[in-house]
């Protein structure tokens, strides 16, 4: 029997009282006081979350940034430093290996950080296509522990609880300071839709932050229940639900971080041509005119035709309303057209709507 | 600790049935809503359906996921707690007080299948 992994603050959620369960391999907390009660906490006031799992991969040497170039479908050439690019990198298919962020730490040195599901994967993908290029990649995911600080008070309380200073960092920028004799990296980053950081450090004082953090009492301990709450409100996908190894990022409507005017990169044709011929499905936000709640897998239908399938689905926490995000095909993507879900036995009604239930409050 | 009262049959889904004359008032256990967390949401079925003992009659769903009911006896329904329309979260609070549907049984020996408040309390600690 495979045994999953454990991050470094695994005994702190256990001695919390959290509900573990496994994710992307490892077993993570997923609640401590519940899933609405954490949310809340994000939304109005700050929390922090354990991402230790999160892979990390450095990527150095003479050819790096002609190398990020060439498996990342964002754009870094003479990006500055400091600055961090999300995106994602293909199959020659246009499907997804997986979506990341991209670190720019110095000229041909740039940290990346993966999914955790995807760590096995992405590292042979990243190793086995840098052939003909001189980097050096270095994996670091067992080194790496990662806490995501997230919520209105973030900045606050980074500050004078952590004494890390982090004000002057704007939206999607990070910084590397010393921090007891160590290296530690800071970003203005997060998955939640709110202001937020994420700190990497080692386990050691990745530990010591959490620590301090909820000792305070100012900052909600919150689980990966509530991380998908919040993410899927705003509309940021997940990888597993709205990309896959077969769902391309045209598809998933990430067109943006797709920079098809860039020489080369794999699985170029595919998303460049569906960039601008249309691609064959769509992901599209589905509000429902009922309680019942949409979950992934479940059918899109219109008429009696099943026309995808639903991704994500919430009964909304910030919003009280049934709403999912599905992938269908593209000649259904109509905003404002109905569309029905099956859950179990019954059909429901639904309209096709915007993919953000709630509004983003970045401090950019 | 999860609370089990004295007096009422249990089935290894986690399903109570509380009798009362030919009546039964099926719900789900207060272990069961801790495991689930938050209920937003109760799929239930209507008045005059048949429910048979072991097969699903509806659904409650927590923030994260959905789990089906089944109903721990067999019989007519011929009441639902429409309060729980309005307040899913009301099982969160008094499990076995905000019962889901009301039963009248076709065959009230079924409960010596279920299991009474020891057995349930074993059952739970594994």
């Amino acid at each position: 029997m495979e045994v999953n992994k454990r991050t470094c603050l695994y005994d702190k959620h256990v001695e919390l009282g959290a509900l573990i369960s496994p994710f992307g391999g490892f077993d993570m907390p997923i609640q401590y006081s519940g899933i609405v009660e954490e949310h809340n906490a994000v939304r109005s006031r700050c929390g922090v979350f354990d991402v230790s799992h999160m892979g990390e991969v450095t990527i150095k040497g003479t050819d790096a940034e002609k190398y990020v170039n060439h498996i990342f479908t964002n754009d870094i050439a003479n990006a500055p430093i400091g600055k961090i690019y999300y995106g994602l990198m293909l199959y020659p298919t246009g499907g997804a290996v997986d979506d990341l962020l991209v670190y720019k730490r110095g000229e041909n040195d740039f940290f990346l950080v993966i999914n955790a599901g995807n760590i096995d994967k992405d590292v042979e993908w990243i190793r086995q296509n840098s052939e003909g290029y001189d980097v050096e990649i270095v994996h670091e995911s067992d080194y790496y522990g990662e806490i995501a600080v997230q919520g209105p008070e973030s900045e606050t309380h980074i500050e004078s609880i952590l004494g890390i200073p982090c004000s002057d960092l704007s939206f999607y920028t990070f910084k590397q300071l010393e921090y007891e004799g160590e290296t530690i990296i800071i970003s203005r980053t997060g998955y939640t839709g709110e202001d937020g950081f994420e700190i990497y450090a080692s386990h050691a004082l990745t530990c010591k932050f959490w620590d301090k953090l909820i000792e305070t009492g100012k900052v909600a301990p919150c689980g990966l229940g509530c991380r998908d709450t919040l993410r899927f409100e705003v509309g940021l996908p997940l990888y597993g639900d709205e990309l896959s190894e077969t769902i391309t990022p045209i598809e998933a409507c990430l067109g943006i971080f797709v920079k098809t005017d860039k020489e080369e990169f794999i699985g170029k044709d595919v998303v460049k041509k569906q960039k601008e011929e249309g691609a064959p499905r769509k992901l599209v936000g589905i509000e429902l005119h009922d309680k019942a709640i949409p979950r992934h897998g479940y059918e899109v239908l219109s008429g009696e035709d099943v026309i995808g399938h639903v991704t994500t689905g919430y009964r909304c926490i910030s919003v009280d309303k049934s709403v999912a995000l599905a992938l269908i095909d593209s000649k259904y993507a109509n905003m404002g057209d109905p569309v029905k879900v099956k859950i179990r036995k019954k059909v429901f009604d639904g309209t096709i709507v915007a993919r953000k239930f709630y509004k983003k409050s970045y401090k950019k | 600790m999860s609370k089990i009262l004295e007096g009422l049959y249990y089935a290894e889904s986690h399903e109570f049935v509380k009798i009362e004359g030919e009546y039964g008032y099926v719900g789900i256990t207060d272990y069961a809503q801790e495991q689930l967390g938050n209920v937003v949401y109760v799929d239930m079925p209507e008045v005059d359906d048949e429910v048979t003992a072991g097969e699903e009659f509806g659904a409650v769903e927590s923030v994260k996921a959905a789990s089906d009911l089944y109903s721990p006896i067999s019989g007519v329904i011929v009441e639902v707690n429409e309060a729980l329309d309005s307040d899913p979260g009301a099982i969160n609070k008094d499990a076995y007080a905000n019962w889901i549907i009301k039963v009248k049984l076709s065959d009230p020996g079924e409960v010596e299948n279920l299991m009474d408040a020891a057995a349930y309390a074993k059952c739970i600690e594994h």
